[in-house]
């Protein structure tokens, strides 16, 4: 299975380009993407990172972003990724996003520590080919200041830290991740193996 | 559904290889970090420490080489702190492969450092280590180069200075504490956690899994790091956590 992961220059991709070799996946890591060559059926939106900077890094991707958003090619947005898919981000100041999801990424309430830091148990809402054998009440493993307000409904997990925090959406061949699968033991691993079984089809 | 309290083994590294490292007899090889990493996952650690404390500098590259094998095979967040002098530092760790740099005595004589990393990074990359003894009754004065030297500074104001700066955590060590194994210092814990509005992990004193748990619900810390009681094969991380839960505290198990 070959997947794609955005370079978005933001840090070190060594722990999801390994998690997904965990699974069988063979990882092409693309500084860009202008068409000239095949694109995976599989991208992976990494999960490091501020908004404005990833936002800009994406218009290396402007082609990979189009496929997608024609169903050629599943994606999966970890973190700032899953963040970068909806329309718009209040981090540091106001960002237009991907728009592939309708909704707005927001500061977490005051009342909690910042960042939300550590392992988390997610309520699935929905069930989805992606959290195929995942345990309602499961645990994941998140760092984030900013979460998702959505303005559709997609989302298939939630976790509660100070408010309602979405923790993993899927809109048709769009999927996404507030948590670290990579950093999250077996369970992540299950999310990562799903994901390369959801792309073959 | 709640954000669990994390248990954070600490490994002490020098020269790339782990000094009192977990004696098991299922090791292969005992001071290979990676190794000992694993065995801590599989036990439901939250998250792992390296130390760094490879005195030589000719020696600064084995460092790299270790976290770079560690991000290869460990699926769970890992820290390394030690010996990071500069944002350069701090950039070649979180490049090997580590989800956080530590910064001790390099955050003291120059706090841009956090900032640097912090803006580079994010936050979450940049872990402040405080090194704090008791100076009087509710004061804590900060000490660098592994405690050697004092420093002036209140670990209370240094910590919130420190979060100002873009830490997204503090690491706090009891030197009063450590190594004491009767258990860590409550109200520093206590006083630290309150004064700032970002995780503090508690450090130095565990000896059994009832000082991880007053650490957690009295001291009110987000995380608990351990050394020797996980080392020495007293504690695994899963029997401390059977004994949080029994008492009611959230924990990944």
């Amino acid at each position: 299975m070959r997947v794609a992961v955005l370079d978005l220059g933001l840090g070190n991709l060594l722990s999801i380009k390994r998690a997904l070799e965990r699974q069988g996946a063979d990882v092409s890591i693309l500084s860009g993407w202008d068409g000239g060559t095949d694109l995976p059926p599989a991208i992976v939106l990494p999960g490091v990172g501020a908004f404005r900077d990833g936002i800009s890094a994406l218009g290396r991707f402007k082609g990979a972003i189009e496929m997608a958003k024609g169903g050629g090619a599943t994606v999966l947005g970890i973190c700032l990724g899953m963040q970068l898919l909806l329309s718009k981000s209040y981090e540091g100041g106001e960002y237009e996003g991907l728009n592939l999801i309708k909704g707005e990424v927001v500061k977490l309430p005051p009342s909690v520590k910042v960042p939300h830091m550590g392992w988390n148990s997610i309520r699935i809402l929905k069930r989805s080919p992606i959290t195929d054998g995942v345990a309602d009440g499961e645990f994941f493993y998140f760092v984030h200041s900013y979460h998702c307000a959505l303005q559709e409904d997609v989302a298939i997990a939630e976790t509660e830290y100070g408010t309602k925090v979405v923790a993993m959406v899927e809109k048709r061949n769009i999927f996404g991740t507030q948590f670290h699968p990579e950093k999250s033991g077996a369970a992540g691993a299950r999310i990562i193996r799903n994901f390369l079984e959801v792309s073959k089809r | 559904m709640a954000l669990t309290k994390r248990i954070i083994p600490c490994l002490d590294v020098d020269r790339g290889r782990v000094v009192k490292g977990i004696r098991f007899k299922d090791l292969k090889d005992a001071g290979d970090p990676v190794e000992q990493a694993l065995t801590y996952e599989r036990q439901g650690a939250d998250e792992i420490v390296f130390l760094d404390i490879t005195a030589s500098s000719d020696f600064r590259e084995t460092v790299y080489e270790m976290i770079k094998k560690t991000a290869y095979s460990l699926s769970i967040p890992f820290t390394v702190g030690g010996g990071l002098r500069s944002s350069i530092d701090v950039r070649k760790v979180l490049l090997a492969g580590a989800d956080k740099a530590s910064l001790n005595t390099a955050a003291v004589m120059n706090p841009e450092v956090i900032r640097e990393g912090a803006e580079v990074f994010g936050s979450q990359c940049i872990v402040v280590a405080i090194d704090a003894k008791r100076a009087g009754p509710g004061r804590w004065e900060v000490y660098t180069y592994g405690g050697r030297r004092p420093t002036g500074l209140d670990a209370i104001e240094w910590a919130r200075r420190a979060e100002q700066m873009g830490a997204g955590e503090i690491l706090l060590t009891s030197m009063d504490y450590d190594g004491s194994k009767d258990g860590y210092d409550i109200e520093l814990t206590k006083a630290v956690s309150r004064a700032v509005n970002i995780p503090v992990i508690a450090s130095g004193g565990a000896g059994n899994p009832e000082h991880i748990c007053r650490a957690l619900v009295e001291g009110e810390a987000d995380a608990a790091l351990a050394a020797s009681i996980f080392h020495y094969g007293e504690y695994s991380v899963e029997d401390v956590k059977r004994h949080l839960k029994g008492k009611g505290v959230s924990v990944r198990l």
